[in-house]
């Protein structure tokens, strides 16, 4: 198992904040909305810096988007920030119609997204947010790992033409990723080669997914871990070379097993490489107030989850 | 003046033919505000909007026009292929497979004109706020149009963006509402009333003016005069009187052709009342 190690921990909002703030120097047709939650998409630099390109809509999402998709007909390339419920499935039919099939150059960035937002409970924790964005035709979906993916993908999605939604959270995790690193959308990162099992993680199951990949170790199971930070496209090529190797795998994801990564990986399993397949997810379920770590227990999202799926889904090979 | 009065009520005769003949061709559409809305339509593309029917998405020195309540594409689509926009035979693949001229506006088949999908209802003017504000990013002197039924006010989205327009002050926009009294289960006043409209937008903070979009000379006015009002400090909210059917003695003023078709003896005793002044596509 390769060594990844951290000398701190960030969350992946702030390196959106910082990906925006470059971007804005990067690009003078970089503009920013909030849906008044600047503090928590850590908005305050590039709005210092830039602020005649900050439009501030007040606590009305849907003309959000629907102004986002506006900007976009001169050659603005909108990011617009609030929390991942308010990005998506509050505002479904506005990107629906206005940006997605409008083929609209609009940046969905969406922070908070999953149990790890904590105590605000299940109004505020959404766990549907990528199935719904994904299900829209053209969409891409991204869900980076730490800090410096999230910046590196916040800056990748200015120069990549189309509707992008991007999703991060809120709680601070190791940040192990380099920080020169080059994001390429729709290409998986492989974390660590092995022979015995697959584990294909986004977002921040993927440090969890590397915890687990030491344990398997030392109980003499060799896993490969793939950080599949684009959900949709999905890097189907890295999938199904691993899954030819390893023959099982183990989806991780801070989402509903129904309509997440799991789900697109079974998709593409039963139709290109039969293989078993144990989903690390969160059970059909809203979540519910309490610490990050505390609900990530619960719900069956730690560690060792990820090893006893992986023990599980080795004994289904065949 | 780039067209008489005349001239325009002569071309609004022949949009209004279109829209019926396309609405009866596939017995299906929108005829009802279509009808009521083809003078507006009329002078804002021949008299009112500086626009390049050579179209570029993005407009760049041009006005842009956004269409909200999408269901009336037939008078859209109409004006747009008698201003140079695309031919006037294309208006016959209307709600056909593999035409441009979707049931609903959209840009996916790249029909030219067309900026934003329309159709799910109330998102018109908050995408027209975002155009008009690239425009002043740009320091883009030309206006943003758009026009929003009097039914899907109903939609909160709309609050959301009348709020917003004044206080960013968003003056280069000049925002019609086709003020028509008519939705699909009925008039406003009983499915949901509009009440004091007029007061409604004042208090958010916009210059209203009321217009009667079915007088050609008038609306040709109002909208000239709108457009004297931008620049201020305001969005400008027209306030359109309309009919729905306008133009058909047994269509006018009534919901119950907003969303059917005519069958044929209803086409040609309607058509009798419309002169053909620039030949049926």
């Amino acid at each position: 198992m390769k060594k990844y190690t951290y000398t701190e921990k960030k969350d992946t909002r702030s390196g959106f904040g910082a990906g925006l703030h470059e971007a804005g120097k990067r690009n003078e047709n970089v503009v920013a909305l909030c849906a008044d939650l600047v503090g928590s998409l850590k908005m305050d630099a590039f709005i210092k810096d830039f602020p005649e390109r900050f439009v501030q809509v007040g606590i009305a999402e849907a003309n959000m988007m629907g102004i986002a998709a506006g900007l976009t007909i001169s050659g603005k390339i909108p990011f617009t920030g609030t929390f991942a419920n308010f990005s998506t499935g509050r505002v479904y039919d506005q990107i629906r119609q206005s940006i997605a099939y409008s083929g609209k150059n609009v940046k969905i960035c969406a922070s908070h997204a999953g149990l790890t937002l904590g105590e605000d409970g299940a109004t505020h924790q959404i766990l549907e947010d990528i199935g719904l964005m994904k299900m829209l035709p053209g969409m891409v979906v991204i869900n980076p790992c730490d800090y410096n993916q999230t910046k590196a993908a916040t800056l990748a999605i200015m120069d990549n033409e189309g509707p992008v939604y991007l999703r991060f959270g809120r709680p601070v995790i190791p940040v192990f990723t380099p920080e020169d690193q080059k994001f390429e959308i729709g290409k998986a990162w492989m974390v660590n080669e092995g022979t015995d099992v697959t584990i294909i993680a986004t977002g921040h199951m993927v440090w969890r997914a590397i915890e687990a990949g030491e344990q398997l170790a030392e109980l003499g199971i060799d896993a490969e871990i793939i950080n599949i930070h684009t959900i949709k496209p999905l890097d189907e090529e890295a999938i199904l070379k691993s899954v030819k190797k390893t023959g099982c795998v183990v989806t991780c994801e801070e989402h509903n097993k129904f309509g997440g990564l799991g789900e697109s990986v079974a998709r593409l399993l039963t139709t290109e490489y039969l293989a078993a397949q144990e989903f690390v997810a969160v059970n059909d379920s809203f979540g519910e107030s309490a610490t990050p770590d505390q609900l990530m227990t619960k719900y069956k999202l730690d560690p060792d989850d990820i090893v006893a799926a992986a023990q599980k889904v080795i004994k289904r090979k065949r | 003046m780039k067209h008489t009065i005349s001239d325009l009520e002569d071309i609004a005769s022949q949009v209004r033919r279109d829209c019926l003949r396309m609405v009866h061709a596939v017995q299906s559409g929108h005829p009802g505000a279509s009808l009521g809305c083809a003078d507006f339509f009329t002078a804002l593309y021949f008299e009112v909007l500086n626009h390049n029917p050579e179209f570029k998405m993005e407009g760049v020195g041009e006005d842009l026009f956004f269409l909200s309540n999408g269901h009336i594409s037939p008078v859209w689509y109409s004006v747009l292929a008698r201003s140079g926009y695309f031919e006037v035979s294309e208006l016959k693949t209307f709600r056909k497979l593999d035409s441009r001229l979707q049931g609903h506006p959209t840009t996916h088949e790249g029909l030219p004109g067309v900026r934003i999908a329309s159709g799910s209802l109330g998102q018109g003017l908050s995408v027209a706020i975002g155009a008009a504000l690239g425009k002043k990013l740009d320091g883009d002197k030309s206006l943003v149009y758009a026009l929003m039924g009097d039914g899907e006010l109903q939609e909160g989205q709309n609050w959301e963006a009348l709020m917003f327009a004044p206080f960013h002050k968003v003056d280069n926009l000049i925002a019609s509402v086709d003020y028509n009294g008519q939705q699909i289960d009925g008039p406003t006043e009983k499915v949901l009333s509009l009440e004091n409209l007029q007061a409604k937008f004042e208090s958010f903070g916009w210059h209203v003016i009321t217009s009667d979009g079915n007088d050609m000379a008038e609306i040709v006015k109002a909208l000239h005069y709108a457009k004297s009002l931008t620049g201020k400090g305001k969005p400008i909210l027209n306030l359109m009187s309309t009919q729905m059917g306008y133009g058909v003695d047994f269509m006018v003023g009534t919901h119950k052709w907003h969303g059917s078709a005519p069958s044929n003896e209803q086409l040609e005793t309607a058509l009798g009342q419309l002169k053909e002044t620039a030949g049926d596509y």
